[in-house]
């Protein structure tokens, strides 16, 4: 293999012509060089700059609510008093209904993709689930503003509340009144955003296990389903867990789609029908109206929250995709 | 199952294996109308926001949308200058973004492929890549919109070069190391310096791959929204100014959609129709250029 690191072998300057060429290109060498390294660590600093400028950002909040901040159910802007557990929970519960749809359903479209689907149909349904991610997260909150919230406080909604609130502890997660914003169904919006970027992930994996080891599990009399949990998924699980965490990296900071359908509301309820909020909602629906520097500060302390734990997550999710690139597979 | 059904083995056994069997191919059987299912689900969802945006945005589709400004409240109008203000400002986002990024992916590709550097940029610049841009907002508030006082154009569009950056990275490191090592051996040995054989070897090589992810970079920036609410805001009226509030498609679909006027809803749902036909053109335009370049 090339390696473009290894020093070129440099022929002596015989003539004065040559020389000074020589030299032109060996600054000119340099001087790329410099630019191309300044442009790579402009990279680390643009991340290094967002966590340092939201953290100066939100001195003022956490110097005077302490780590009060992070467990104080306040938002009140009048008195000035703010704290982040509605919004973090709000951030944590849609995230969890949206992974607990997304997940199963994602896997199904991989499997589809790579094991059952006729060859001819497999460019333009997976053309069709990208297509899926490409729709700016605003349409979604749209269509969950106009379409889905009506559907939901129509047809779901009252029926999960007569016929699930009833049940013995999970009931008061479905209990409350038909309106259609909510936790649940920001979840759902979610859930359905979070589906092509972890069916793809997925996807791209399971085609990275050689031909061989599925072959001979097949040769020996697996059914599809066998191949599928015993042998693709074993040995691509890091790589299917690190797209599980991008994809919930990208549900926990979801800002659009869940601004338009979970209603803006702090309140800190079990029930799942009730409006709530999230941080990626709460900065986006108050920053502009944010009138004191207390309660602008306190956004961006949300924000910074908001950075780290993503930050945690996607670390994860990269770490576990390259855990695959290593062993041989070429993962996304 | 014939085979197991022999004289000596035990009638017991035999059933045993075929109810085993059974059970095998209805498991089987589950998984792959699951999976079946699962698909259908998935493309379920595109259709119905699709024919949404479609059956909503077109009857709202009016010559006056590309003329008029954004209407007071109310009254009707069109979004002449949220187009004109998120073409400035995606324009200024791949002025910056592209070329940093270009330069970017060219080192972790030709000067740092194996090297510590480069797994570090390359694991920093994946975070950056899905990192939520609500983030991205926050920072450019805190670096531009807050030491110059006022929300403007130019901020918005250093916003979406951030959003532009680790795409283009990403893609122009991607489609580098897809150039045969034989190019750059071959040009090294006639004794071009490493700087011309990037610029006029590898660049020309890898052309269509690296339009693709600026294309794809323009795609994401098109409809983004959470970036620009802290740093362009809107702008009611016309403007040129980049010091300025500017006005911009997703922001106006936001403000209008959450509006209680119908006349701003069918604006917004124009403006929402027009976004997603650019986004989707953007990303089969993008397709088409990258397999063109790799069948060429």
């Amino acid at each position: 293999m090339y390696h473009p690191t290894v020093e070129r072998y440099r022929a002596p300057a015989v003539a004065v012509t040559t020389d000074s060429r020589e030299r032109n290109d060996q600054r000119n060498d340099r001087l790329f060089r410099l630019a191309v390294l300044g442009c790579a660590l402009f990279v680390l600093v643009a991340l290094l700059g967002a966590a340092s400028s939201m953290l100066w950002g939100a001195r003022e909040a956490f110097s005077t609510f302490g780590w009060h901040f992070v467990v104080s159910t306040d938002w009140d802007a009048v008195q000035r008093k703010f704290g982040a557990l509605v919004p973090i929970y709000g951030t944590l519960a849609t995230a969890a209904i949206a992974m607990m749809i997304a997940v199963p359903v994602s896997f199904g479209i991989a499997v589809f993709l790579t094991e059952i689907a006729p060859v001819w149909a497999r460019g333009p349904v997976s053309t069709a689930v990208e297509l899926l991610a490409g729709i700016p997260s605003i349409i979604y909150g749209m269509w969950g503003l106009f379409v889905f919230v009506p559907f939901m406080a129509a047809h779901v909604d009252p029926w999960l509340d007569t016929h699930a609130g009833a049940l013995p502890l999970v009931g008061p997660l479905f209990r409350g009144p038909p309106i259609g914003l909510g936790m649940l169904t920001a979840g759902i919006v979610l859930g359905i955003m979070v589906i092509p970027f972890i069916a793809s992930v997925m996807r791209e994996v399971f085609t990275t296990v050689p031909i061989q080891l599925k072959e001979s599990a097949y040769a020996v009399g697996n059914t599809t389903w066998e191949v599928v949990w015993d042998v693709v998924l074993p040995y691509t699980r890091s790589a299917v867990v690190g797209g599980v965490f991008l994809g919930l990296g990208r549900a926990l900071g979801e800002t659009m789609a869940v601004t338009f359908v979970l209603g803006n509301a702090h309140l800190l309820t079990a029930s799942l029908l009730q409006p709530g909020n999230s941080i990626a909602a709460t900065i986006a629906n108050e920053f502009t109206e944010a009138d004191s520097s207390v309660y602008l500060s306190s956004l961006i302390a949300l924000g910074f929250l908001l950075f780290v734990v993503t930050f945690v997550v996607l670390a994860i999710a990269r770490l576990m995709l390259r855990r695959l690139a290593r062993q041989g597979g070429v993962a996304a | 199952m014939s085979i197991v059904n022999v004289p000596g083995v035990s009638p017991q056994l035999t059933t045993d294996n075929d109810m085993r069997w059974r059970f095998r191919q209805a498991r089987d059987l589950l998984a792959k109308v699951l999976a079946v299912a699962a698909t259908a689900f998935g493309l379920f969802w595109l259709a119905w926001i699709l024919w949404t945006t479609l059956s909503n945005g077109l009857p709202a589709l009016k010559w006056s949308l590309f003329t008029q400004m954004t209407p007071p409240p109310g009254s009707d109008g069109g979004l002449l200058n949220a187009f004109a203000g998120s073409a400035l400002m995606s324009g200024l986002a791949i002025l910056l973004g592209a070329p940093i990024g270009i330069l970017a992916g060219t080192f972790l590709s030709e000067y740092a492929r194996h090297s510590r550097l480069g797994e570090v940029v390359r694991f920093v610049n994946d975070i950056l890549l899905s990192a939520p841009s609500i983030i991205i907002g926050l920072f450019i508030y805190e670096l531009i919109v807050r030491p110059m006082g006022h929300f403007s154009a130019m901020a918005g569009g250093v916003a979406l070069s951030f959003i532009v950056l680790p795409v283009v990275v990403r893609t122009t490191d991607e489609m580098l190391q897809l150039v045969p090592g034989n190019m750059r051996e071959a040009a090294l040995a006639l004794g071009i310096p490493q700087w011309k054989v990037v610029r006029q070897i590898l660049y020309r090589a890898a052309r269509s791959g690296i339009t693709t992810g600026v294309l794809l970079a323009l795609a994401r920036i098109s409809g983004e929204t959470a970036p620009l609410l802290f740093t362009a805001l809107n702008n009611q009226y016309w403007t040129a100014q980049l010091n300025q509030p500017m006005a911009n498609v997703p922001v106006v679909i936001f403000q209008y959609a959450m509006s209680p006027y119908d006349f701003w809803h069918a604006l917004a749902w124009a403006g929402a129709f027009v976004v997603t036909m650019f986004v989707l053109l953007l990303s089969i335009l993008a397709r088409g250029a990258f397999f063109k370049g790799v069948s060429s």
